[in-house]
């Protein structure tokens, strides 16, 4: 081999960071989501649970917008392909590293060689992969987001499979151990309650069926995706038409098309839609929505934009208390033995 | 229209400011003079616009700006919008290679009709169509225009693939599809051009309120387009 591949070769090494041994029932790359778009139907994509997206960047360090791993449901195996500093948080999918368990919610350093798997949902249903160094994807239209519908950002635009090699980028020096506090760290559980601001058209339905809507418990069907979850459960009138001159959609908005069964729309939802949307739910409560599965029971309950602006400030607040550098390890990560 | 916009809340990061209930290139011509203005009014806290058919959706920031706030700026714009003035319509011309492989329901549209594909493509191509908004995928742009004449219902089985850059008639609705994806409008033609080009700015061949019109192209025009 001629010197100059070699050293070629041992460059890209050192940036290789994971490889996917089996990409799981659907794991992709995601970050805080594509902004700016929406005008030119491109919706912002991005974790589907955002705190987590956010904590476990602030766990290693990186900043909090880095690309991280979504991984839905079970079946993700990986394989660090050097010393590596991860943290996962969000649901709980039963993580392990060399089939032990792996602590979630902190800061977990991992050997070459080591496998990662994510083997059986207890909470949630979305987990979140940081890396030091935060995984390295080109920027599609200022993200990394997976959208998968264009086949844009991500991992070629698509979600990962066997062989798929990740690359990290350079992690900060002197990495603290870090956890979130055991009071900010969520029980997910299969009951919410997701306040919404009424709106922007209510006005389409009977008084009765605003009163089904905010007084029922739906359930989250099968048919729930990134791009919204369809809602099982009582059927909300409309007064008159079940459709709407097309506008544009939000994050959380809540359509209610003929057959009068409501529709969360979500992170991959399409930017414009002709069905008239009886509420959106505030952000707060998406952020934890993402960990919702099917057969999961929703309640949605009113609230105005004053109190969704005072409950989303104190989340912020809180955003910023939750995390400990343990003052004992506040030094550099310590590397776990390697299991044999 | 309505007389003056109504101001609501869309969830507590969006402001939807609606100008009235109508498919009608008045009430867009105020949706899309409303978002230049707001546009070029740089308001701390906004993150995007998004114009669609009778409304405008602003998406804010809570944390910068209160939506008592904003509505009050936006008012204030809004007040001092002309009503006269009909804002400049940027012009785009889509290259278009009519029937044959790339227009596979050509022949049909005009048998529906009675017509020869040459007066369908008469039709479609000489009339300019407004651009009222982009969605359903990225830089798919919902166009206006008079297409009653052949108008079509869409097909029976859905395609499975239709090619990016395929123009397709759906009732009395022309578009052009952005990406490859399933669809089953009635496909009578291609545009060598890209309407949505991920990696190179501009990344979007299209904006709301554009002025579009179909040209008609052939094989040779196609060929040299595409190689561009």
């Amino acid at each position: 081999m001629l010197p100059s591949t070699k050293s070629s070769t041992r460059i890209y090494k050192a940036i290789e960071a994971l490889e996917i041994l089996h990409g799981g029932a659907f794991t992709t790359i995601q970050d805080l989501g594509r902004r700016g778009y929406q005008r030119f139907g491109t919706p912002t994509a991005g974790a589907m649970d955002l705190t987590s997206l956010r904590l476990a960047n602030r766990l290693v360090q990186n900043d909090e917008g880095q690309a991280c791993l979504e991984i839905t449901f079970v079946g993700l195996r990986l394989v660090a392909l050097r010393d590596l500093v991860i943290a996962i948080t969000g649901g709980d999918l039963t993580p392990k590293v060399d089939g032990s368990p792996l602590s979630m919610w902190q800061t977990v350093s991992v050997r070459e060689n080591s496998q990662i798997s994510f083997t059986g949902v207890r909470d949630g249903i979305r987990s979140y992969l940081s890396v030091a160094g935060g995984i390295q994807v080109p920027e599609i239209m200022g993200s990394k987001s997976t959208y998968i519908r264009a086949g844009i950002g991500g991992f070629e635009g698509r979600p990962l499979k066997k062989g798929d090699r990740l690359r990290i980028g350079r992690q900060r020096s002197g990495l603290s151990l870090c956890r979130i506090k055991e009071v900010f760290i969520p029980r997910y559980g299969g009951k919410w309650k997701t306040r919404v601001i009424m709106g922007p058209q209510d006005d389409y339905f009977s008084k009765q069926g605003i009163e089904t809507f905010t007084s029922s418990e739906y359930t989250i069907t099968p048919q729930s995706d990134r791009m919204g979850y369809r809602l099982q459960g009582p059927v909300i009138e409309h007064r008159e038409d079940a459709d709407i001159i097309s506008d544009a959609t939000c994050l959380g908005s809540i359509q209610v098309p003929g057959h009068g069964f409501p529709f969360i729309l979500l992170a991959d939802r399409q930017t414009t839609g002709g069905y008239p949307k009886i509420a959106t739910a505030i952000s707060v409560d998406l952020y934890n929505l993402g960990q919702a599965k099917p057969g999961d029971k929703i309640q949605f309950s009113p609230i105005n934009v004053v109190e969704a602006h005072e409950i989303r400030k104190s989340y912020e607040r809180r955003m910023k208390q939750c995390i400990d550098i343990l003052p004992r390890m506040n030094q550099k990560v310590q590397f776990h033995p390697h299991n044999t | 229209m309505y007389r003056r916009p109504r101001y609501l809340p869309a969830g507590d990061e969006g402001l939807l400011v609606e100008f009235g209930n109508e498919i009608h290139p008045d009430t867009h011509n105020r949706v899309y003079g409303m978002a230049q203005a707001v546009e070029e009014a740089h308001i701390q806290g906004i993150e995007e616009i998004i114009p669609s058919y009778c409304s405008l959706l602003v998406v804010y920031d809570p944390l910068l700006i209160s939506f008592g706030d904003l509505t009050d700026q936006l008012k204030g714009i809004e007040k001092n919008l002309s009503h006269l003035k009909i804002p400049e319509h940027r012009r785009v011309e889509i290259p278009t290679l009519y029937g044959g492989e790339f227009g596979p329901d050509l022949d049909f549209v005009a048998t529906h009709h009675g017509l020869t594909p040459e007066e369908v493509i008469r039709i479609h191509s000489s009339q300019d169509y407004l651009v009222y908004m982009l969605g359903f995928t990225p830089g798919f742009a919902y166009l206006g225009g008079n297409l009653e004449k052949i108008a079509t219902p869409r097909l029976k089985t859905p395609r499975v693939v239709v090619p990016a850059g395929s123009v397709g008639i759906a009732e009395s609705q022309t578009g052009i599809y952005p990406i490859e994806s399933p669809g089953g409008w009635q496909i009578i033609g291609r545009t060598p051009l890209k309407l949505f080009n991920p990696i190179q700015p501009p990344h979007f061949l299209l904006a709301a309120g554009d002025m579009v019109r179909f040209a008609p192209i052939h094989e040779k025009q196609y060929a040299d387009l595409q190689s561009h």
